[in-house]
């Protein structure tokens, strides 16, 4: 048992260091990402211009920012393979949930590098105040974890159809609705301040949110994968 | 055959009575009779999903094409009922509450149903493998039949409700509704259902039966 999930792990980790290596190499999806996220958030900053908003709209619009960064870059993970004609090599290398989880590390790993860029940027030009940044920090982590269990099976669908155009964003906005309505409420907690009692029960839903997503797509992966 | 023209006669009988039974709200009078065409087709909308839901699940662990083909014509028919849930609740909001969209949380989550449709049947018009169509698109159908539960909880606490939470269900979720009103309603409710159900056993022959023609079909 032992041996078992000691290779299933390095399986995973050696799914996840091929993309992240040749990410490293080809810059693939992650300078565009970056750049989407700068542009996008000085997009909002200009159209702002000097009017102060509320936390409740700062939070709105930082998860605004973060959703379609997400969806300009996430769907790669998988549409990088199609493309390159390497999805029936990676099939008969290993199994359905160790790709799905190397995937799913991947684009952790990449949204959580995009948020570390973001955040700072973020609060200085629109002047975002933290007052509760733990309370931050949890609602950022377990939301981003939540966005990428969800989106990378729907990454792994997107990239089986023709036309992939903006599907990607089509097919995730209504899955993802409830995590964004959560996350902007937690965030508009923090940032205003309140105690980690008062944003528990976001907490509770993002979490809940991301074991039932997790769970569904680990399940339903295998017959994306299969064809 | 019998339970279309029981069908057709509850229907009917249902129209008949809606006009000419008292309203069933005073203050709102007349346009509160939307009620008994208002709330059957949401629920109709609701019961589209679900079938389009366990016909995704029937297809996933069967391989059989006809789950397939009944799991779309579900999705395409609870698009359409979708649409007459918004379109007369919007009527409704605008003589009851003064605008056609407040953002209710029942207005929200039909507009996310309406989204998931609108999502599902472009994703099936982007595939043209037939069965690989069907299994990407099961696969979403239950992914976002998954998130829904999720909404009734979120979505509250976002918006306030204007639904009535007294009027036709208590907090105690016990039914208060004289006893004819509650009765033109179930068979209002019982009467759309059936509607659905007959129009989709119409729609899944005659689009087997045009497969047919075509030759294109794998479906026996």
């Amino acid at each position: 048992m032992g041996t078992k999930s000691s290779t299933w792990t390095s399986r995973v980790s050696a799914l996840f260091l091929k993309d992240f290596k040749s990410e490293l190499r080809t810059r693939y999806s992650l300078d565009a990402l970056v750049m989407f996220a700068v542009i996008t958030l000085t997009v909002v900053s200009f159209s702002i211009g000097m009017f102060s908003l509320s936390s409740k709209i700062k939070s709105s619009l930082f998860w605004i920012v973060i959703f379609f960064s997400a969806m300009s870059g996430l769907a790669q993970v998988f549409i990088k393979e199609e493309e390159a004609k390497t999805s029936t090599l990676l099939k008969l290398v290993a199994s359905p949930e160790s790709i799905f989880a190397g995937k799913l590390l991947y684009n952790l790993v990449l949204l959580l590098f995009l948020e570390i860029i973001i955040v700072p940027l973020f609060v200085i030009m629109l002047g975002f105040s933290i007052l509760n940044f733990w309370l931050f920090l949890c609602v950022l982590v377990l939301g981003s974890l939540g966005l990428v269990c969800s989106t990378t099976i729907i990454a792994a669908i997107v990239a089986k159809a023709s036309v992939k155009g903006a599907l990607f964003a089509v097919l995730s906005f209504p899955i993802l609705l409830p995590l964004l309505v959560t996350v902007i409420s937690g965030t508009n907690l923090a940032s205003e301040g309140a105690s980690f009692s008062q944003g528990l029960r976001d907490l509770q839903i993002l979490f809940s949110y991301t074991v039932v997503m997790f769970v569904a797509s680990f399940l339903l992966f295998d017959f994306v994968w299969e064809e | 055959m019998w339970w279309k023209i029981l069908t057709g006669l509850l229907i009917g009988t249902v129209v008949v009575l809606v006009f000419l039974m008292p309203p069933p709200q005073k203050e709102l009078g007349d346009i509160s009779r939307i009620f008994f065409f208002h709330v059957p087709v949401a629920w109709v909308t609701v019961l589209a999903f679900l079938v389009a839901m366990v016909n995704s699940i029937l297809y996933l662990s069967r391989k059989d094409l006809v789950y397939d083909l009944q799991a779309a014509i579900s999705s395409q028919l609870g698009f359409l009922f979708a649409i007459l849930a918004t379109v007369s609740g919007a009527i409704f909001a605008k003589n009851a509450w003064g605008s056609y969209w407040n953002w209710d949380p029942r207005e929200t989550s039909v507009f996310i149903l309406l989204l998931i449709y609108g999502a599902y049947l472009a994703l099936r018009s982007a595939i043209e493998m037939e069965d690989r169509k069907a299994n990407l698109s099961a696969v979403y159908s239950i992914l976002a039949f998954i998130t829904v539960p999720f909404l009734v909880f979120v979505v509250p606490r976002v918006f306030q409700s204007l639904h009535p939470t007294d009027s036709i269900v208590n907090s105690q979720i016990k039914i208060q509704m004289p006893p004819l009103v509650l009765l033109v309603f179930l068979s209002s409710l019982l009467g759309f259902s059936l509607l659905f159900v007959w129009i989709y056993n119409l729609e899944v022959k005659v689009t087997i039966l045009h497969k047919k023609i075509k030759g294109s079909s794998t479906i026996k």
